[in-house]
């Protein structure tokens, strides 16, 4: 049985994610061009809690749209084919600042083939990252512009994070392998 | 998530859990094909030989699309225009192909199990483009998608396929997916082409047309297979069109969301009207778009599983 320890509970989540909104707001002055991005699964729960807090701050709601990398990653002959979920982009993102969203950023690769299949959908005017946890270990040099907490981990360490899971609160945990 | 497999060769071996995942995967790269960039680089530097040992247009052309926007490098090899017709085996045809790091084979061949021979000797993946009179698995998944997409289920469905069942690897495959997944199936057709042995697939078979497509949900048409047929199992194509065929008369004892199906090609005046084919109850279309998702599903999951395991980041 693996051991795993509380890193945030669903109050410091929601802390977290109340002061990131802020920091969007701040990068962002007018927040007409800012879109959302979330990418599958973990990032969309947490882009569309990202875009409630934005409409409280700017008092008009922001695009949200989801994104699967699943196609454009780089290890798909070294493991078994993933699941691929659907991606859905509503609105044009040229000319737009899209704030990538995700749970975890670990290696970066996932950031990087999101990069890529972003290319497919237009061309942002910049893309910016936010994350809810930040566990180190980068194989790429990708940093994140937004960080809900910054968490350091052994590379064998699991972080797992449930945001409206059903039957399950939300918090984040640091499994021990 | 449940795929494991380096080879698509038929649809029996299939869990309804994998053909499930397939259905699945295949609606995320059903909405790549509707984006303005339809390529993604899941198989960028994989290359893939279509082997078409038995003439293919639509098949083959489905595949090749399918294939370039995955991004996969293409070789088609074709029975006109290959050693085969200059006496080489399978085998060494196939292992001068695999000498040339082909990743994936994908085949048509007249005889069946010639797919799964091919999966024996080599170490590429090998998806199973039609077989003979055995399976035609990719045809199974679209036509599975297709009713799933509109039906929105399959479980309970009844699934009426109508035609040259003893000749079609379309109905094999169809029958056993479709089964597998929870449908009634009922073959209708001349008794000379729908032996009663296929009752042992867990279908009805019936030789009266409307009894047949009274309750029926889906009508799946099959075509003649002409050439196929060492000889003549109906008196004439015009009494197969009168007795079996479907027209305005038959169409309208039907249920009236039934949805009409047909793998292609189509013969015009033969198996269905000219006017039905184009009616709204018609998803022949529809079916042409889905293989491409289909088939570029396929080929995503069959690239996968072949190296350690890695914790994706």
């Amino acid at each position: 049985m693996a051991d795993s320890s509380l890193i945030l509970n669903a109050a410091a989540i929601q802390r977290a994610l109340i002061r990131i909104a802020h920091e969007i707001a701040e990068r962002n002055e007018s927040g007409q061009e800012v879109v959302l991005v979330g990418i599958q699964r973990g990032g969309v729960a947490i882009a569309e809690r990202l875009a409630a807090a934005l409409k409280e701050i700017w008092g008009f709601p922001v695009p949200i749209g989801k994104l699967d990398v699943t196609m454009h990653r780089d290890d798909l002959d070294r493991r078994l084919a993933p699941d691929v979920q659907p991606t859905v982009i509503p609105f044009d993102i040229t000319s737009k600042t899209v704030v990538l969203v995700d749970d975890v950023l670990f290696k970066g690769r996932t950031t990087r083939a999101a990069m890529d299949a972003l290319n497919d959908f237009g061309r942002p005017r910049r893309i910016q990252l936010a994350v809810l946890v930040d566990r180190g270990h980068r194989e790429l040099p990708i940093k994140a512009d937004f960080v809900g907490k910054n968490l350091p981990t052994s590379p064998t360490e699991n972080v797992l994070v449930y945001l409206e899971e059903p039957g399950r609160q939300d918090e984040v945990l640091l499994e021990k392998p | 998530m449940s795929w494991n497999r380096k080879h698509l060769l038929d649809i029996q071996s299939l869990s309804p859990e994998e053909i499930i995942t397939v259905l699945d995967t295949a609606r995320a790269f059903k909405a790549v094909g509707e984006r303005a960039i339809k390529k993604v680089p899941a198989l960028r530097g994989k290359t893939v030989v279509n082997l078409f040992v038995e003439p293919s247009t639509r098949t083959r052309i489905s595949f090749e699309l399918s294939e370039q926007r995955l991004s996969a490098d293409i070789i088609n090899f074709t029975a006109e225009a290959s050693s085969l017709k200059k006496g080489e085996t399978l085998k060494d045809t196939a292992r001068n192909l695999e000498a040339l790091n082909a990743d994936f084979i994908v085949i048509r061949h007249s005889a069946s199990g010639a797919p799964h021979f091919l999966a024996r000797v080599i170490n590429a993946s090998v998806i199973n483009a039609g077989d003979g009179a055995h399976e035609h698995p990719t045809q199974a998944l679209l036509d599975a998608f297709t009713i799933r997409e509109r039906k929105g289920r399959i479980q309970g469905l009844n699934v009426t396929i109508l035609g040259d069942i003893l000749y079609s690897r379309v109905a094999r495959s169809d029958i056993w997916a479709l089964t597998k997944l929870g449908a009634k199936v009922t073959l209708c057709g001349p008794p000379t082409l729908v032996p009663r042995e296929f009752e042992k697939m867990g279908c009805h078979v019936t030789y009266d047309v409307e009894d047949a497509i009274r309750d029926a949900d889906i009508i799946n048409l099959l075509r003649i297979q002409h050439e196929r047929q060492r000889k003549t199992m109906f008196p004439s194509l015009g009494e197969y069109s009168s007795f079996f065929g479907l027209n305005k008369a038959r169409l309208a004892k039907t249920k009236p969301d039934m949805l009409i199906m047909h793998p292609g090609p189509i013969n015009r005046g033969v198996e269905i009207d000219s006017q039905i084919a184009d009616c709204a109850r018609s998803v022949i279309l529809e079916q042409v778009t889905n293989g491409l998702a289909v088939r570029m599903a396929v080929l995503f999951l069959v690239n996968g599983g072949k190296g350690p395991q890695e914790v994706a980041g």
